[in-house]
């Protein structure tokens, strides 16, 4: 076992064969371009690729992890600081084998354990997509993770499971397409896994709720948090518009995914809403008892007075419910009631629901500035007891360190 | 009960901790510069300060605000004596309906004294929160940039 583990990571430990630089980009058909723009914005390439106010897939984007601030790479076809001059092959190692085009490792951070699912043809798309925008000659910033490459060699050895996805036989051709989105380009789990000390998403607990940014990603298996079990249709409606009825509307990270997916097919919208309403394993029974508690917790909760700071500043809107005009969602139906931290909510409330500049989308007023720490942290503690849930550990904590920026 | 500093004058105010503070400014105190406009939060056009933060007065309830120095726009000048918020203002005519405009007086107040030396794309983030329906953005936008020269002392 050690011998083959010490095997294992040399051979894991090894650079790559540096790949040659290719002059210029070749040419492509409008439909393969056309296609590939779609997978980008399936796979949300903009999130990591694209810095806030910056060119488009120039790169420059933080990304926050427990090892330290990695950031998004320039892959502009620009030839100096862009990926120019990578051929095909080398985009599609990078995105397989997670090595860039001299051969060296690439930081899991770019989620190559799931984009290794990927077809041929998909990658070829998404090659075609990305060399074909405009160039942008801007350098790549320095990682700040004090870990170093070689070291990645290891962690691919042990977590790293290549391979194109393979349709399981007894599923609908539509919940095969959603799972190979799921799995590889869209790489959910990412986010809404846990993930194990070295920073490897666990395959013991696919899709049990992770922690991205700053925010808490709910668990999509059967512990999910959401107050009224989702459905098919519920998912794809929320997947599509960032709102759907009885359940809370997209922020923070899952805001820009939804962004993304109005952008895409609607069949494979539909695809991804039937692979992950299928991670729920719960009986009919016992999801439906769940859908009728929370309904009736949310019609109590209108009745409920007492709370001047829900009443003056939240009760105006969640009293109403998303029937009538200016009427926002019951909050004991709200996912960031009833998963294990208050962040979520206590930033939603900090900085609201906003669309991004000049775009149009669900909203929320910001109540920063309106609400002390201390009046935040007591408003919290009131919504958590809403939902019916044991109460928050370290809610003051939570929201101090919110407070300063996260 | 209430006690609420507007102004820099302590009151006394007989309403449920709930209240929204735009209804105390307005019917109790009298003060009518903080408009109703949708009561959601989503217009700006009851924004006014608490310890320099803007705020929606129209979802903020006043117990939320006790202990704090509330401001509104009678707090930064007289018709006969207009401080340089309202000054800008008006060189640049910045009012049609005039609906918002003390909204974005108290938005651009609280940005300008964080931040004295502004730029025009933060004058622009800053008063993102706020509606005009009219369609006078531009010229806010200028008389926003105009109350920074004048609160730096620039005549």
């Amino acid at each position: 076992m050690a011998v083959a583990l010490a095997v294992l990571t040399g051979f894991g430990g090894c650079a790559s064969e540096r790949l040659q630089p290719i002059q210029q980009p070749p040419s492509f058909t409008r439909e393969l371009v056309a296609k590939g723009a779609e997978l980008a914005h399936l796979g949300n390439c903009m999130g990591c690729h694209t810095a806030e106010g910056g060119k488009a897939y120039a790169g420059g984007t933080p990304i926050k992890t427990p090892f330290g601030t990695i950031y998004g790479t320039n892959i502009t076809p620009d030839a100096n600081t862009g990926i120019g001059r990578w051929s095909q092959e080398a985009f599609a190692r990078a995105m397989r084998e997670g090595v860039d085009r001299d051969g060296g490792n690439l930081y899991p951070a770019f989620p190559y354990d799931h984009f290794t699912k990927l077809a041929d043809e998909d990658i070829a798309a998404l090659y075609a997509f990305l060399m074909t925008r405009e160039p942008v000659r801007q350098e790549n910033r320095a990682n700040q993770v004090p870990i170093p490459r070689a070291f990645i060699g290891v962690w691919k050895s042990r977590y790293l499971e290549r391979g194109a996805y393979q349709p399981v036989a007894d599923r609908s051709a539509e919940w095969n397409r959603g799972a190979y989105l799921v799995q590889g380009l869209g790489h959910c789990g990412a986010c809404h896994t846990p993930r194990n000390a070295m920073g490897a998403e666990r395959k013991d607990a696919a899709f049990a709720g992770g922690e991205v940014e700053g925010w808490h990603a709910p668990a999509l298996n059967s512990a999910s948090p959401s107050p009224v079990p989702w459905t098919v249709e519920a998912l794809h409606e929320y997947l599509r518009h960032g709102i759907a009825d009885l359940h809370a509307m997209s922020a923070g990270p899952m805001a820009e995914v939804v962004h993304d997916l109005s952008q895409v097919a609607d069949a494979d919208v539909r695809a991804i809403a039937t692979y992950v309403a299928s991670l729920d394993t719960r009986s009919g029974a016992e999801r439906n008892r769940a859908r009728e508690a929370a309904l009736a917790r949310a019609r109590a909760s209108k009745a409920v007075q007492g709370n001047a700071v829900y009443d003056g500043s939240c009760g105006d809107c969640h009293n109403r419910g998303r029937g009538e005009e200016g009427g926002a969602l019951e909050l004991p139906l709200g996912t960031a009631l009833t998963i294990p931290t208050a962040r979520n909510l206590a930033t939603i409330i900090r900085d609201g629901i906003v669309p991004s500049e000049g775009e149009r989308g669900a909203w929320m007023p910001a109540f920063a500035g309106a609400l002390t720490d201390q009046q935040l942290t007591d408003l919290l503690i009131y919504l958590r007891a809403l939902s019916g849930q044991p109460a928050w550990p370290n809610v003051a904590a939570d929201v101090r360190q919110i407070s300063r920026g996260h | 009960m209430a006690t609420l500093d507007v102004n820099g004058r302590v009151h006394e105010v007989h309403a449920d901790d709930a209240t929204p503070l735009l209804y105390v400014l307005r019917e109790d105190l009298g003060l009518n510069a903080a408009k109703f406009g949708c009561g959601l939060g989503q217009c700006g056009a009851c924004t006014v300060l608490a310890d320099g933060e803007a705020i929606f007065s129209c979802i903020t309830p006043i117990s939320v605000v006790q202990g704090r120095k509330i401001r509104t726009v009678e707090g930064l000048g007289t018709a006969e004596k207009p401080g340089p918020m309202q000054q800008a203002f008006i060189e640049a005519q910045a009012a049609q309906c005039g609906y918002c405009i003390p909204g974005m007086m108290m938005r651009t107040q609280a940005l300008l004294e964080r931040k004295p030396a502004a730029s025009e794309a933060d004058i622009r983030a800053a008063l993102q929160p706020h509606l005009c329906r009219c369609g006078t953005h531009m010229r806010i936008v200028r008389a926003a940039a105009r109350a920074a020269e004048l609160m730096r002392g620039k005549s």
